[in-house]
Order: C-alpha cells, then sequence, then structure tokens
C-alpha cells in the first residue's frame, strides 16, 4: 500500500514535468502546426542560463524567474525571426511539410552547440534548491522528497496560471480563436501573427520551467534534455496534440505509469514501454484522448 | 455612397473569379449580391474584408481607400464579415463566440452592453450562452455567426449566404432580422444569396454577378420585374 | 552520336556507369594515405545511409529523423549473425539487411497510417530509446557493445593491402550496389507510385494507387538500405550505442538535406560534407583555440547552420534550386524572344 502511494507521488512529480513540456509543444503545434523539436534545444539553454545565475547569486528563486523570462523571449525570437520567415518562404514545393520541422531540428542543433560552447559539454550538477532525502514518517524513509512536493507544486502553479490566462483572458480567447480558426478570429480583429508569438512565449517559458525542474541533482549536459522532449511529445500525443487539458493528463498519466513500469518491473522497461504507448496511441486512438476526430492525417 | 467598389479584378491562381466589378452601396442602405454558382459573390465579399488580395481595381469605404487592408484592421473601422457556411468557431462556447467579436475594443462594459444587444435580438443564444457553439442546430448557429459580427457593432455588414442549409420558416426569420438591422440600427448591409427572390424582397438595390462580371444593377424592385433578369438569372 | 547497341538500354547504361565509378573509387583508394581511405569508407556510409532517407522522404513524403535506430538494428545484426553463425560476409550483410528490412516494415505498418509531426515524433523516439536498449540485453553487449569482425583482407591483395583499405573496398562495394538497386526500384512502377502519393494523396489514390501499400513499401526498402549503412559502420567502428546517437540521425537527415530531398544522385553530397564538417571544426578549432569545447560543438553548429539555411533558401536542396533557377532563366529568355 505504501509503496503504491510511493510510486503514485513520484509518478505524478515526473509527470508534471513531462506536462509542461507537453504544453510547451502543443502551445506551438495550435499556433503554428509544427512540432518543435528545437523545445529541446529552448529549454536547455534557459535551463542553463538558471544554473548560470543560481552559481552567481546563490538564488533559486530568482535564477528560475530570470531563466523563465529568457526562455519566453527565446521562444518568442525563434517564432519571429525564424518560423515566420520560413513559412513565408518555403511554402511550396514537394519538401514544403517536412520543411519546418527540419528546420526547428537544425536549430536544436545550433543551440546545443552554442551552449556546449559556452559551458562546455562538462556535465554541471545542478543543486536542488530543498532537501532530496525523502520525507520521513514513523521510522520510514520515503522516496517521495521535497524535491518531488517543489516539482509538483511548482508545475501546478505554472498550470494554473496557463489555465487562467487561457480561459478567463481576452488574450486567451484570442490565442484559443487563432489557433482553431485563424480566419474568422482575424475577421474577428485578432492579430493572428501576434497571438503566434505569444503563443511561442509562452511554450518556451513553459518548457524553462520544465528543464529546470527536471534538472536539480542531475547532470546538466547541453543534450540532457533530448528524453525530456520525447516523453514531453508521448504525452501530447496521449492528449491529442491539440489539447492543452489533454497535455497535462497526457503528461500525469504517462508518469504515473512509468513510474509503476520503474518500481515494479525494471528500468530497462522504461523505453519499450514508452514505445509501445506511442505507437499504440498512434494506431488505436489515433485522435488522442483528447483530441478531435480527423487531425491526424495531412 | 459609403463604399464604392472600382473594376475589381481577382484571380484565384489561374482562375479569374471577380473581372472588372464595379459598383456602389449607400450609406444605410441594404444591396443583394445575386449570382449562380461559382457567379463570384464569395470572392467579392472576401476581397472587400481583406482576406483575399485584389488583383486590379480599387475599394474605398466611407471615401478611403481600403484595398489591400487587412481583416483584422477593417474590423476596426467598422467592417463585419460573416462568411460562407456558418462563420462561428464551434469549439468555444456561445458566449466566447460573442466575447469574440467584440474582442478588438478591449474594453469589458461595451462588450458586456453589444453581447446584450445580440441577446435581445437573438433569445435563443441567450439561453445557450454557455454551450460550445458545436451543440447548436444550424439555425442557431447561422444566428451566432450573425451575432458575433453584431458584437463588433459594425456600420458595414458583409453576410454570405445567411440563408444556406435553414428551413424555411428559419430563412425567413433571418431575413427579417437582416432587414430591422438595416432599417432600424441603419446598418450598411452586403446581403450575398442564392435565394434571389427573398433577397430581393427586403434589399434598396441588386447586383446581379455572372462568371466575374456584373450582369444587371438597380433598384431591386425593378430587378425583380425585368422580364429577361428573371428566366436568365433570377431562375423562377 | 552513336552508341553501341549494347548501350541502348538505359539499364545496362546506368549498369556500366557505376562499374565505371567503382573502379575509379578503387584508383583513388591506391593512392591516399590511411586516414584518407578510412574517410573513403565512412563517405560511402553515409552516402548510402543518405540515400536511404532521401528513397523514403524525398520519393515518398516520409520524414523520419530515426535513421540512426535502422543503422543500429542493422548493424546489431550484422554482429551478432557473425558471432553466432559466421557465414561469408556477402551473407551477413544481406542477413543484415532482410533484419533491418523486416524491422522496418513493421515499423512502416503503423508509420503508413500515421504522417507529418507524428512520424517525425516517434521515429525520433526510435533513435533515441532504441539504441539504449542495447545497456538492458546481455547478450547485445552493453556499452561496450559487440565487435563485428569481417576478417582480414584475403591474402591474394598481397601485404601492403590495408584493413582500411579492405573496409573502403567492402563499404564502396556495398554502396555501389545498392544504388544501383534503388535507382531500379525508383524507375520500375512503383519507384514511379510513391513519386505520386507524395505529391498528391488523393490524386494518386483516384489513379488506383494504394498509397498506404506505398509508404509501408517505401519504409521497408529505405529500412533495409540503412541497416546495411549501419552494419558497415558497425564494421569500421564498433557496434555500440554510442555509435548510433541521436546526432547520427541529425547528421544523416542534415546530409539528405544538403544533398536535395528529391534526388537520389545528390547522396554523395552530403556524404562528403558529413566528412568535410567534422574536418572543418578540427581546423577551425586549432586555429581558434585547443579547446575540446570548441572542437566537439563546432561540427553541431555547423550542421545546424546548414540545415536552416538550406530549408530557407533552397528547400529542394542546393542542385534542384539551381536546377529551377536556371529552368527560369530559360524561361524568361523564351518569352522574352516571342
Ligand atoms: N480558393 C480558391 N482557389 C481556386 N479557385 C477558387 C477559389 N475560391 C473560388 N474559386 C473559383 O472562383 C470562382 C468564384 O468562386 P466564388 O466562391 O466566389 O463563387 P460564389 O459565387 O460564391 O459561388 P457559390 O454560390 O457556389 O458560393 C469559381 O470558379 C471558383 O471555382
Ligand atoms: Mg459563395
Amino acid at each position: 500500500m505504501q509503496q503504491l502511494i510511493n510510486t503514485l507521488l513520484i509518478g505524478v512529480s515526473i509527470g508534471s514535468i513531462y506536462a509542461l513540456m507537453a504544453l510547451a509543444l502543443v502551445l506551438v503545434w495550435r499556433s503554428t502546426r509544427v512540432v518543435n523539436f528545437a523545445q529541446a534545444g529552448q529549454a536547455i539553454l534557459s535551463t542553463y542560463i538558471a544554473w548560470e545565475v543560481v552559481n552567481r547569486s546563490g538564488s533559486f528563486l530568482m535564477a528560475f524567474i530570470l531563466a523563465v523570462a529568457i526562455g519566453g523571449l527565446i521562444g518568442g525570437l525563434v517564432e519571429s525571426g525564424l518560423m515566420r520567415v520560413l513559412l513565408k518562404h518555403a511554402n511550396e514545393g514537394p519538401v514544403a511539410a517536412v520543411a519546418p520541422v527540419i528546420a526547428t531540428l537544425g536549430l536544436l542543433a545550433v543551440i546545443r552547440a552554442v551552449v556546449g560552447l559556452i559551458w562546455t559539454n562538462e556535465g554541471k550538477r545542478f543543486e536542488s534548491p530543498v532537501s532530496t532525502a525523502g520525507f520521513v514518517i514513523g521510522d520510514a524513509t520515503l522516496p517521495f522528497s521535497r524535491l518531488n512536493l517543489l516539482i509538483i507544486v511548482t508545475a501546478a502553479v505554472v498550470m494554473i496560471i496557463f489555465s487562467i490566462i487561457f480561459q478567463k483572458t481576452n488574450l486567451g480567447l484570442a490565442l484559443r480563436a487563432a489557433a482553431y480558426n485563424p480566419e474568422i478570429a482575424r475577421l474577428s480583429g485578432v492579430r493572428v501573427a501576434t497571438t503566434r508569438t505569444i503563443g511561442w512565449i509562452f511554450a518556451g517559458a513553459a518548457g524553462a520551467v520544465a528543464g529546470i525542474l527536471v534538472s536539480p541533482n542531475d547532470s546538466l549536459t547541453p543534450n540532457s534534455l533530448d528524453t525530456l522532449l520525447v516523453f514531453g511529445f508521448v504525452a501530447a500525443v496521449i492528449g491529442g496534440l491539440e489539447s492543452l487539458i489533454g497535455a497535462v493528463v497526457g503528461g500525469l498519466v504517462l508518469g504515473v505509469g512509468l513510474s509503476f513500469v520503474l518500481i515494479y518491473l525494471g528500468t530497462s522497461l522504461i523505453f519499450p514501454t514508452t514505445f509501445v504507448v506511442l505507437v499504440l496511441i498512434l494506431l488505436l486512438k489515433p485522435a488522442g484522448l483528447f483530441g478531435a476526430k480527423g487531425a491526424r492525417s495531412a | 455612397m459609403t463604399l464604392k467598389v472600382e473594376r475589381l479584378v481577382v484571380e484565384h491562381g489561374a482562375i479569374r473569379a471577380l473581372d472588372g466589378i464595379s459598383f456602389e452601396v449607400d450609406a444605410g442602405s441594404l444591396a443583394a449580391v445575386i449570382g449562380s454558382n461559382g457567379a463570384g459573390k464569395t470572392t467579392l465579399l472576401r476581397t472587400i474584408s481583406g482576406l483575399k488580395d485584389a488583383k486590379l481595381g480599387k475599394i474605398f469605404w466611407k471615401d478611403r481607400e481600403i484595398t489591400g487592408m487587412k481583416p483584422e484592421d477593417l474590423v476596426r473601422r467598422g467592417l463585419a464579415h460573416v462568411s460562407e457556411g456558418k462563420s462561428v468557431i464551434p469549439e468555444l462556447t456561445v458566449r466566447e463566440n460573442l466575447s469574440l467579436g467584440g474582442i478588438w475594443r478591449n474594453n469589458k462594459s461595451e462588450l458586456e452592453e453589444s453581447i446584450g444587444e445580440v441577446i435581445n435580438l437573438f433569445p435563443r443564444l441567450g439561453e445557450r450562452m454557455d454551450q460550445r457553439a458545436d451543440t447548436l442546430s444550424g439555425g442557431e448557429r447561422q444566428m451566432l455567426a450573425i451575432g458575433r459580427a453584431l458584437a463588433s457593432k459594425p456600420e458595414l455588414l458583409l453576410l454570405d449566404e445567411p440563408s444556406l442549409g435553414l428551413a424555411p420558416l428559419v430563412v425567413e426569420q433571418i431575413f427579417e432580422t437582416i432587414s430591422q438591422l438595416c432599417r432600424q440600427q441603419g446598418i450598411t448591409i452586403i446581403l450575398v444569396e442564392q435565394n434571389a427572390m427573398g433577397a430581393l424582397a427586403i434589399a434598396d438595390t441588386g447586383i446581379i454577378i455572372n462568371l466575374g462580371v456584373i450582369v444587371a444593377q438597380g433598384d431591386a424592385g425593378s430587378l425583380v420585374a425585368d422580364p429577361a433578369l428573371k428566366s436568365a438569372y433570377l431562375g423562377y | 552520336m552513336h552508341s553501341p547497341k549494347f548501350l541502348k538500354n538505359p539499364n545496362r547504361r546506368r549498369l556500366l556507369f557505376f562499374i565505371f565509378l567503382g573502379w575509379l573509387l578503387l584508383l583513388i583508394g591506391d593512392r591516399v594515405d590511411e586516414l584518407r581511405v578510412y574517410q573513403g569508407a565512412l563517405i560511402a556510409i553515409y552516402t548510402l545511409a543518405i540515400g536511404s532517407v532521401i528513397l523514403l522522404t524525398g520519393y515518398s513524403g516520409q520524414l523520419s529523423i530515426g535513421h540512426g535506430a535502422f543503422m543500429a538494428v542493422g548493424a546489431y545484426a550484422a554482429a551478432l549473425t557473425q558471432i553466432y553463425f559466421s557465414p561469408p560476409i556477402i551473407i551477413t550483410f544481406l542477413a543484415a539487411v532482410i533484419i533491418t528490412a523486416i524491422f522496418g516494415a513493421l515499423l512502416g505498418g503503423g508509420a503508413a497510417r500515421l504522417s507529418g509531426p507524428y512520424l517525425a515524433g516517434t521515429t525520433l523516439a526510435l533513435a533515441l530509446g532504441l539504441p539504449t536498449l542495447a545497456n538492458q540485453f546481455e547478450f547485445l553487449g552493453g556499452e561496450t557493445g559487440l565487435s563485428f569482425d569481417v576478417g582480414f583482407p584475403p591474402e591474394r591483395y598481397g601485404f601492403d593491402f590495408t584493413l582500411y583499405k579492405w573496409f573502403f573496398w567492402i563499404a564502396a562495394l556495398a554502396t555501389l550496389i545498392m544504388f544501383w538497386v534503388m535507382q531500379n526500384i525508383l524507375k520500375s512502377r512503383y519507384g514511379r507510385a510513391w513519386k505520386a502519393g507524395r505529391s498528391n494523396q488523393a490524386a494518386a489514390e483516384l489513379l488506383g494507387i494504394h498509397v498506404g501499400r506505398r509508404k509501408v513499401l517505401a519504409f521497408t526498402v529505405s529500412a533495409g538500405v540503412a541497416g546495411l549503412a549501419g552494419a558497415l559502420l558497425g564494421m569500421i567502428s564498433i557496434v555500440s550505442p554510442s555509435a548510433f546517437p541521436l546526432s547520427l540521425s541529425f547528421a544523416i537527415i542534415t546530409g539528405a538535406v544538403l544533398a536535395g530531398l528529391t534526388s537520389l544522385a545528390g547522396s554523395i553530397l552530403g556524404g562528403l560534407t558529413l566528412v568535410i564538417i567534422p574536418e572543418i571544426a578540427e581546423a577551425i578549432s586549432k586555429n581558434v583555440s585547443e579547446s575540446e569545447a570548441v572542437s566537439a560543438n563546432v561540427p553541431g553548429l555547423i550542421t545546424g547552420v546548414l540545415l536552416i539555411l538550406t530549408v530557407l533558401f533552397a528547400p529542394n536542396g542546393p542542385a534542384e534550386q539551381w536546377h529551377h533557377h536556371k529552368e527560369k532563366k530559360k524561361l524568361k529568355a523564351k518569352s522574352k524572344g516571342s
């Protein structure tokens, strides 16, 4: 019983990080119809910045805020500096459909290289701001630590902020309208190009939060977020790639599921499980658990 | 004169959809644009509202040229376009669709006021404010589409086949409402319709398009009375 | 110009061309030093891998960013076949091709229903995760990996025939044969059908082309070719997870994009570029600074920048772009003349 609850809590903690990465991917997908593989790069750059600020100032909070803001800024720059030009430029020809994805891969390579050039490829230790020792209840020590708790709380706060923005504000309405139907949005006076940039800014910030939360107590290298990108993608696909709530649920489901696999079956099955889940979802429930029908083709 | 279109030429790739169209619409009047499938009616409205670029020709609105302006800027100048086929966003609720219409103003009280006016006009929408638009009936959706446009408080309203796919009784209601909007609220309206009789009956003027050119225009009453037009284009 | 009867047939002409190319390569192989010979083998392998990507993406419109995974499958298949059965090496390579092709077919069965971002994401997951499996299973050799030993060159080639020259021969020959096969597939009914499916799925279906089945077939062939490239790569290095990192998949994509995704002919340019980039990086890091960070990251920087520039300015590859440019000029000249 205790192990069950533990597994669940750890799963929620990992899953909320996946959820944030999935949110980042979904935000970009909805606004631009591109899966942004460079998200892993944008997030790693933000995370290194956070690491640097922690090292210099000692304040995790300041590092967090600064890095998330810069993450958003990077997202906005990528959209307005690269994607906008690309979508205008390369919209015909046989490979037009794959060009944006290829561009995000190129960007991923560039950002990683830049990070490597600045901070070297040697693993950096990102100190956790809170204790990573498990909580002690009676005479039992749980694997669930203060860090896990911090992760869950931070992710929850970020998601609540997002949900308020999207559900309660005019900006959120404009973002959703532009995602569902750019033409009607424009006819209603929404500046769709601007909402696209804002979508990328939010995505950049969400990805940065995910990167910063996943890194403490682990070795930080220019490609240490690659797996997070894949898990985020799987989570987004579980949620249907279109839905923000779907992304969150997808992340949690994946996190908890993998946590069970990890504790009851062992590490070796993490990847095979993820891959099988991904393929099964794509084949059996192509629109995800939350997506609209027919979203998968074209 | 408030809207003026001068020798408008619009192409879709190699297809010339409009081939030199000129007309004027007076402030506060209702103009019906009639024509068979593929005549170029939708293209005309889309070009006026800025969704489509003109190849040649000019469009003036309140004595200022608006050719090539973007739809999001034209809304701010009082232009609203209800595009073909129930232009609502099905994933959003009725309230959200209506709010979207007035979103550019960024003023909560004005928005609430204009939504209130829409609900007065279409009480059925008022009962369904928190329902998603995809749960509405076809007629309700068309009301919502018009409501969304009205929420922007337009001076010029472009309507693309609002009667499409609706039951005769509902069509009558919609036409009635359109006529009211023009007569009572003074909104200038361009009404694109296949239903020639219904549209000309409420319109001041009529414009008949065929294959991208205007074949006749003038007083709605006289168009209906013209026997040659009757058999050739009005189809009854 | 009169060509002999034998050359009238385009198939024979192509065959002859490949034979000539092979002879040329062997001549070159004899005249350069060991490092260059090794790089020559690498170019051949990359060219082959790039060809497999182009076959899939350029000719059937499916973007796989996980071809490194297919290469890994091919390498492990070859190594295991050699270790457990030690057949003649031709059989080993053939086994690698077939096993990877089967793997590709299984995956392609699912992939045929996917498109765009879903396929890209799925193959990305594969490229990242599959090689790590080797760490989990004892018989795959873990992080140290397996060695795929093709043996020494036959003695009759003489003493100065080095191991690397032997590798180069095998790699170049395998690549040439594979390209000849791929060319023929593309010229066949199947190849043309793939192309139709790429440019317009609906139209192709109207023509009675079963797009789904073609996609699976394209995936199968592409995987088989990539598997061979992987086996060759395993031959000249080692068969371990770190030999097939995500960056290998990215490099292959880069090569394919630079080569121009729409024609196989450019593959060799892509292969060359991939081998030259680290050389440039090396040169830069020697001149600018001795730091390891520079030599480790400049290749990534160059590939990334090249990728972005190519999709921005020559989305169909530099070669096709140039072609296009010429075509336009011709058209202009024509319209002026009339
Ligand atoms: N996006 C497009 N691409 C290519 N051709 C188009 C496009 N839109 C319209 N056309 C063509 O332009 C011409 C005019 O079309 P338009 O939609 O304006 O006609 P319409 O009068 O609105 O017809 P309907 O009554 O059927 O709605 C038609 O020949 C149509 O095929
Ligand atoms: Mg129309």
